[in-house]
């Protein structure tokens, strides 16, 4: 069991580092698919089965599957990705490395903390978790379906192709975004 | 559950808040004369009611209380809003509707011209409106309502010219002196609710009625009342208010001086007359205030030749021999005499406003005279009236000064004296303003409006109002005649129901000093009379300001110096706070403070401005940075 | 059975959770600092969310309490949400400028 979980640890946080630090977005997009199905044997590692079915669905059926696509349809592969300096990079992961300390110090009592008694093994069924998500939490689930909504709205309204007849400024006056800000042109 | 009682006391207050509401909405709407009547239908309907309620009441009928709603209910503070129809407040709704109701009738004739016409009518209803919620409430709160609106419309009304500035002022006046009042009631409120956990004067009374007498926290809040009171009916030392308050329309003056206004202050005593009962200290104190209030207004009265200022301070003294009256525990007394003042102050209020209008606007006295053959019914009434305060029977006023000044001598003698002093002074210069007005010949050269040739008699609808007054100043009397001339005190033994305090109080005089004491003052006033008319009864000159006058004279002429006291005592060393409040704080702390403070956040806006980079690395950077100093001071407790 | 699933959970210490997911999480925020595609930084994005969904999934199984499930449901949820109104934007920058720096987008500031 311990040794299961730390093959699916391993394999979350090599794949994680690679999403990172990967130089193509293709690859990046590969490793955090990796990365979310070793999470989703995590889940079920915690008995939590019908979680694990609905993250690798959601997440790697939908999302990142949705990202792929995406990355192909705008051919980001040819792009050049501008770095960073190596201080700023320096920086930030100096930073994340002491994110991760105060993390750890923050929950250092907590990891002490002696496990309940009592034990459920049925929470992770679907039985249970609908019961609880159509009766403590019915409301935030409809709620939640209005976000759905104006979401797909919204993604829409954003990827919609102008309409030139609909601009009513003279195209000169357009802010050209091609250029870069004041700041860089300074620098 | 709503009964016919309970409908009847509720229309009383809801007529004149119908037209208050009504006319002050359509007064753009409203030509005419339309505003006037029906502003003045609807007080008399109000006053028609009250008849009734007054006539279908029986001897011993117990306190009413109609209770419109739950008004205030926060833990143990419950607070109904509703009326109280007891003897008291039924004899005040009848003085405040009756009265109104004929000031309104004249006020058509009197404002008739005015443009703002129905704003005066509005106003007027509001007024009375307010006045019967001071008298009909049924706990202090609810009179204070009333006891604010009476002080709101005084304000609008006063300064119902605003276009003068001094009118203006006036009404300011009268408004910042009764808030020092109206400060006095409220902690006696909040004195009494502490005290008693009710403000219902029903239970207030009961439980007050069961303590010690001299209990340091009933005189305590009856001294507050007493605040309250002296505000709101101009005693001293807040008086000042009301002289100025001849800056509105004629009606208004009378409205405040007979029938509202300044009766509340001796109302809100009687109301509490069980308070005051156990309070010996708080009742000398009224008495001497009361005296020393009906000197001065007398002494005032001798020198002022405008002729409203002298019944103002007229009004004043009145008020004075009132509260002389509660001081002793006269309330019937007291309250008797509101009742014929309202009655003759009204009817000479409403004289002057007639002589007024018949000489075109003009009001100081020296430039009257004459008058006696031009406006006839004007001059009989306002014979009557001055007969009547003078105090000589069988009018109203003897009968119920005779009863104050017979109560005080019992207290106290020297009281008694100069109240007596008072009252010959009253009838010097009430028979001086009918002197110089009526006799003598003509001295004016009034300007009078285009198209009229000469004094004229006012119209009937405001000479009928008179009319009428005169009638009750005459017979008002007949309400409280004494047990030596036969009667049976019927006002007093009507009041007693309403309020303990009236039912304890008794004269322990013997016939003979009463008798005495009556003949006494009635031949000192008709000496004073005689006096006045070998001074002011033939008067053909028009005399100027006398060079010299002693000092006593420049004084009270002055006004005993009261208003210039004040200025020097209060208002200037406020004026030299603030001015160097000003110079320092607003100055020195205050601007530099606040101009600073917007300086100093449009640097740290200029400075912090740089951090827009616009960059969303640099974002995530800050909030992440921002993240570990948090969870760092809260971990480490830095 | 239920004795079974007992053990087999609680033989992994709940601070190893805590420490994978805080791993994850800072891996995850040093790639949204570090990169400037802004697909990564999107990708990034999920991952700190995952990493907070393993601790609720680790949280709720330890102390048998559905609620921490249903919350990384609503996580998913709002997740998803973000992902499709981030991809539009991403759509809508490249079609306009051509790239998909992060630094373009400070423009924005105007």
């Amino acid at each position: 069991m311990l040794y299961l979980f730390y093959f699916f640890a391993a394999i979350s946080v090599i794949a994680a580092l690679v999403v990172v630090s990967a130089k193509s977005p293709i690859n990046s997009v590969i490793a955090l698919v990796v990365c979310f199905l070793s999470i989703a044997a995590h889940y079920i590692l915690l008995n939590a089965q019908f979680l694990a079915m609905v993250h690798v669905i959601v997440y790697t059926g939908a999302i990142l599957v949705l990202m792929l696509f995406v990355i192909m349809l705008l051919n980001m592969n040819t792009i050049v990705e501008v770095r960073k300096p190596m201080v700023t990079r320096i920086l930030a992961v100096v930073t994340g490395g002491l994110f991760f300390l105060v993390l750890l110090a923050a929950t250092r009592s907590g990891l002490s903390t002696p496990v309940p008694e009592g034990f459920d093994p049925g929470i992770g069924l679907v039985k249970r978790i609908g019961m609880s998500l159509f009766q403590d939490f019915l409301l935030p689930f409809e709620l939640s379906s209005v976000l759905f909504l104006s979401a797909m709205a919204g993604a829409m309204m954003l990827a919609k192709k102008d309409d030139p007849s609909n601009v009513n400024r003279p195209p000169s006056s357009e802010p050209d975004l091609r250029q870069a800000g004041p700041n860089e042109k300074a620098a | 559950m709503v009964s016919a009682l309970d409908l009847h006391v509720l229309m009383v207050p809801a007529f004149p808040l119908l037209g208050a509401v009504v006319i002050g909405a359509m007064r753009r709407k409203l030509k005419g004369n339309t505003a006037g009547i029906l502003g003045t239908a609807l007080i008399a309907l109000s006053f028609v009611v009250s008849a009734i309620l007054f006539l279908h009441r029986g001897a011993d009928e117990p306190t009413h209380i109609t209770t419109l709603f739950n008004w205030i209910h926060v833990g143990a503070m419950d607070i109904p809003f509703a009326f109280q129809l007891d003897a008291l407040s039924l004899w005040m709704m009848l003085i405040v509707t009756g009265i109104g109701t004929l000031i309104h009738i004249y006020s058509i004739g009197y404002m008739h011209d005015d443009p703002r016409v129905a704003t005066f009518f509005a106003q007027l209803n509001l007024f009375s409106f307010s006045m019967l919620l001071l008298v009909m409430g049924s706990n202090f709160l609810v009179t204070f309502i009333g006891w604010e609106g009476v002080g709101l419309c005084s304000y609008l009304l006063i300064g119902f010219w605003y276009t003068t500035p001094e009118f203006n002022y006036a009404g300011r006046k009268a408004f910042v002196m009764n808030r020092i009042g109206d400060i006095g009631m409220v902690l006696a409120m909040a004195l009494m609710f502490y005290q008693f956990g009710t403000l219902n004067y029903v239970d207030v009374m009961k439980q007050g009625g069961m303590m010690a007498t001299g209990n340091p926290l009933i005189v305590t809040a009856t001294l507050l009342l007493f605040l309250g009171a002296t505000g709101k009916s101009a005693q001293l030392p807040l008086l000042t208010w009301l002289p100025d308050a001849m800056a509105g329309p004629t009606p208004v003056s009378a409205l405040i001086h007979a029938a509202t206004m300044v009766t509340a202050g001796i109302f809100l005593v009687v109301r509490s007359s069980v308070l005051f009962q156990l309070a010996p200290y708080t009742q000398d104190i009224i008495l001497w205030v009361g005296v020393a209030t009906a000197l001065f207004g007398a002494t005032v009265g001798l020198f002022q030749n405008d002729i409203k200022k002298v019944l103002a301070y007229s009004t004043v003294s009145q008020l004075g021999y009132m509260f002389a009256a509660l001081g002793v525990g006269a309330y019937s007394a007291g309250m008797f005499h509101v009742t014929t003042h309202a009655f003759f102050k009204a009817l000479l209020f409403l004289g002057a406003g007639s002589v007024i209008h018949a000489l075109g606007g003009e009001q100081d006295i020296r430039k009257m005279g004459g008058l006696k053959g031009v406006t006839k019914t004007t001059y009989m009434t306002f014979l009557v009236a001055t007969v009547a305060i003078a105090g000589i029977p069988p009018l109203s006023g003897f009968f119920s000064k005779d009863g104050i000044l017979a109560s005080t001598f019992a207290e106290s003698p020297l009281a008694y004296g100069v109240l007596v002093f008072a009252a010959m002074l009253t009838a010097f210069y009430m028979f001086r303003l009918l002197f110089l007005t009526f006799f003598g010949t003509y001295r004016g050269t009034a300007h009078l409006p285009a198209g009229q040739a000469g004094p004229h008699e006012s119209p009937k609808v405001m000479t009928v109002p008179l009319m009428v007054l005169a009638v009750l100043s005459v017979i008002g009397g007949a309400l409280n005649i004494p047990h030596i001339f036969g009667g049976h005190d019927w006002l007093k033994t009507f009041l007693a129901t309403a309020a303990d305090g009236i039912g304890m109080e008794r004269l322990e005089l013997s016939a003979s000093t009463e008798w005495m004491l009556m003949a006494l003052s009635t031949s000192l006033v008709l000496l004073t009379i005689w006096y006045t008319w070998t001074l002011f009864g033939k008067k053909t000159t028009l005399d100027g300001e006398p060079a010299d006058m002693p000092f006593l004279k420049r004084l009270i002429a002055k006004r005993w110096m009261l208003d210039e006291l004040y200025a020097w005592l209060f208002e200037k060393p406020y004026s030299w706070i603030s001015r160097h409040f000003f110079g320092i704080g607003e100055e020195k702390i205050a601007v530099p403070a606040t101009v600073g403070t917007g300086k100093a956040a449009l640097g740290l806006g200029e400075w912090l401005r740089k951090v827009q980079t616009g960059n969303t690395s640099f974002y995530l950077f800050g909030m992440m940075v921002g993240v570990v100093v948090l969870l760092i001071i809260t971990l480490f407790g830095v | 059975m239920m004795e079974n699933v007992m053990t087999a959970i609680r033989l992994v210490p709940l601070d190893h959770y805590l420490i994978l997911s805080f791993l994850l999480f800072s891996i995850g925020m040093v790639g949204a600092l570090v990169r400037r595609n802004i697909i990564i930084v999107i990708m990034c994005l999920e991952l700190m969310l995952n990493s907070v969904n393993l601790l609720l999934v680790a949280f709720s199984a330890y102390h048998s309490d559905p609620g921490g499930q249903i919350m990384v449901f609503f996580i998913m949820l709002v997740a998803a949400a973000e992902v499709t109104v981030g991809l539009a934007i991403l759509v809508l920058l490249k079609r306009n400028t051509n790239g998909v720096d992060m630094n373009q987008l400070n423009r924005l500031k105007w």
